[in-house]
């Protein structure tokens, strides 16, 4: 399970990240996309990766190992609920650059071959 | 709890009404309406950071538990010096950026005031919070109104900077994330305070994972503050925003320096165990490449608006070096420092474009103005009503300029020097060097400081040489007070803090003093909960 996680949270931030490399702002986007799902995945593990467990009630209080962590899943909610909006955002800028540009490169204009 | 607790969360919540407010009278024929209503708030927000400061220098924190929530549980904000000061220092700034702009720029977009309101908002929760994920909420908030205002006034120039500018931030918010949950896999705790007392009990073989979340979280806010090598984008970006938002922005760098400064005293102080001092080397090095980047670039700037673009580097360059000391005396000379260059670096990219509008503009500077105006011939109609032409302007800019000049290169009479000569003096006198030795990394400061402030003055000389003597085809610009005002205004504020130096630098010291003793910051937070949930905490 924790190695299924690692793998699937490591390739979603390698290709986030050489994709935001690359010139065209789709991809870039795309890039920002696949970083924040890995980050938001990320934060979930953080709070232990445990399975059928239930979330901390006083009243069976004790044992925390027995217990899911509540609190990084209210995080992640407020993360994703960002990264989409800041990502609705920068698809208005890529949008209003490819028109004012008339190119989708990152930097506005066409490299020198 | 003081009575007037209740005002530490005005300075969130009254922008946050304006602001929702505003967006609801838009249009065209309510803008009178929207822009008074911004600049009565943003004074509402400077009388506030004024009756706050006065609070905070009571020696007092007020905590304040949203929801009441007793506090490693719920958000709560901390008002202490720092953050009153910090207060103070964006609002003044936001006031003399918003008259500003009533001359022209704010109609050069939808939506400015809002976009303005929600910026400040952003700035003041940032600088209030107490809570690590609270943080970063008022860190997107004020980011996403930044990118708005950054494509303020629109055209290609803007929208090239915006999209790296976004890029770079959406980028270095993920970071921050990261480094957020490490380092709560690691303490189970988010609230500064609870952090802080529970960094020296962290086990061994976890201390490596909770300081590679600090550091993935320092690189989170370094970037915001233009440390060298993550500053690539700002110089563009600020020289390509519209004058008012390029004023605002450097308070913007100055976030990341606060925070940098408020979690590395408050979870690495002295008290912390293993963990004492981590990254102090780092910011020190790191900080001293920052100002000698931003020197280089300073020389390096062809027009006067890449120039304030470099000076924010040099300024929060400066600022983390200081940090990176570590010592008492040496972050106040920095706190001093960070209010006199962030006044004097706003006023500077207020007074470029006015200094701009006279000379002979090249091709894209018309594209641009062309676009970002729009409406030429209803601008000159309307200068009737918005303020008068003043006359001798070459006089009055001229003298704004060498006042500008004087305080980022740091030359006497005005604030600069004595923020210099604080931070020096501090730094050759080390209180805990036995044998009164100057240490190397006091050296190095002295040298890269004033090599930084030559090479600062040699450009500000260059350009206006450049921008006054020699262009004898120039025609007069056309300045109107309202223009003028807030300029003077910001270096007003120098000239008084240099006139007053005392009692600000005794307010500094206590500041720096209460920062580098953060017990009191740990206790008066936790303490304010009551004491039975308080005992049956995790």
């Amino acid at each position: 399970m924790e190695f299924v996680l690692a793998i699937g949270i490591g390739t979603l931030a390698a290709s986030g990240v050489w994709l935001i490399l690359r010139p065209r702002t789709f991809q870039v986007i795309i890039g920002l996309s696949l970083l924040s799902y890995s980050v938001n995945l990320f934060i979930v593990a953080m709070g232990r990766v445990r399975t059928g467990a239930p979330v901390l009630i006083a009243k069976e209080a004790g044992d925390s190992a027995r217990f899911a962590d509540p609190l990084p899943q209210a995080l992640v909610l407020t993360a994703i609920v960002i990264s989409f909006a800041t990502t609705a955002l920068f698809l208005v800028v890529l949008l209003a650059s490819r028109g004012l540009a008339r190119t989708d490169h990152v930097d506005g204009q066409e490299p020198e071959a | 709890m003081s009575g007037a607790s209740g005002l530490v969360i005005a300075p969130i919540l009254l922008p946050l009404l304006a602001g929702a407010g505003m967006l609801l009278l838009n249009g065209e024929k309510h803008r009178s309406i929207v822009a008074g209503l911004n600049v009565g708030v943003t004074v509402a927000l400077v009388c506030i950071a004024t009756i706050l400061l006065g609070l905070s220098d009571a020696g007092t924190r007020d905590v304040y538990r949203l929801g009441n929530w007793p506090a490693p549980f719920g958000i709560v904000l901390v008002l202490d010096r720092l953050s009153a000061l910090m207060l103070l220092l964006t609002n003044v700034l936001a006031l003399a950026a918003v008259v500003y702009s009533l001359a022209r720029w704010h109609r050069a977009g939808a939506h400015f005031h809002s976009l303005f309101q929600f910026l400040l908002m952003g700035l003041n929760g940032a600088f209030l919070t107490g809570d690590l994920f609270n943080l970063f909420v008022f860190f997107e908030l004020l980011l996403a109104a930044s990118y708005g205002l950054l494509l303020h006034g629109s055209g290609l120039a803007r929208v090239k900077a915006g999209l790296h500018y976004i890029v770079v931030n959406l980028a270095a918010s993920l970071l921050f994330l990261i480094g957020v949950s490490l380092i709560y896999g690691v303490t189970g705790t988010l609230n500064m305070a609870d952090l802080a007392a529970r960094v020296h009990a962290v086990a061994a073989e976890s201390r490596g994972l909770l300081e590679a979340g600090a550091g993935v979280l320092a690189v989170a806010f370094l970037l915001k503050a233009g440390m060298w090598p993550l500053n690539f984008w700002l110089p563009t970006a600020y020289a390509a925003a519209s004058p008012p938002v390029a004023s605002i922005f450097a308070i913007m760098t100055k976030v990341g320096v606060y925070i940098v400064l408020r979690l590395s005293l408050l979870l690495f102080g002295e008290d912390a165990g293993a963990s004492a001092g981590f990254g102090r080397e780092f910011l020190l090095l790191a900080g001293l490449a920052t100002i000698l980047f931003g020197a280089i670039g300073t020389l390096a700037s062809q027009d006067t608006a890449r120039l304030g673009g470099f000076s924010v580097l040099i300024s929060s360059g400066t600022v983390l070096a200081a940090t990176g000391m570590g010592q008492v005396g040496v972050t106040s000379g920095a706190l001093f420092y960070l209010v006199s260059s962030t006044l004097g670096i706003g006023a500077f990219f207020l007074l470029v474009e006015l200094i701009e509008r006279g000379r002979e503009p090249g091709a894209d500077m018309i594209a641009v103005t062309r676009e970002a105006y729009g409406e030429e011939v209803e601008t000159d109609q309307a200068e009737g009503d918005v303020g008068i032409a003043i006359v001798a302007t070459m006089g009055l800019l001229g003298v704004a300029f060498i006042g500008c000049a004087l305080v980022i290169a740091g030359l006497p009479p005005l604030s600069g020097f004595i923020a210099k000569f604080a931070l020096l003096a501090a730094a050759l006198h080390p209180a805990n060097q036995p044998g009164g030795a100057i240490p190397g990394s006091g050296w190095a400061l002295l040298a890269v400081l004033i090599l930084s402030g030559f090479a600062t003055l040699v450009a500000m000389a260059r350009a206006g040489i450049r921008i006054f003597w020699a262009s004898p085809d120039r025609t007069v610009p056309r300045v109107r007070v309202i223009e003028m005002a807030p300029i003077m205004f910001l270096l007003f504020i120098c000239a008084a803090q240099t006139v007053w130096a005392g009692p600000v630098i005794r307010f500094m010291q206590a500041t720096a003093q209460s920062l580098h003793a953060p017990a009191d910051y740990i206790s008066d937070v936790l303490n304010t909960g009551s004491s039975s949930r308080q005992a049956e905490g995790k």
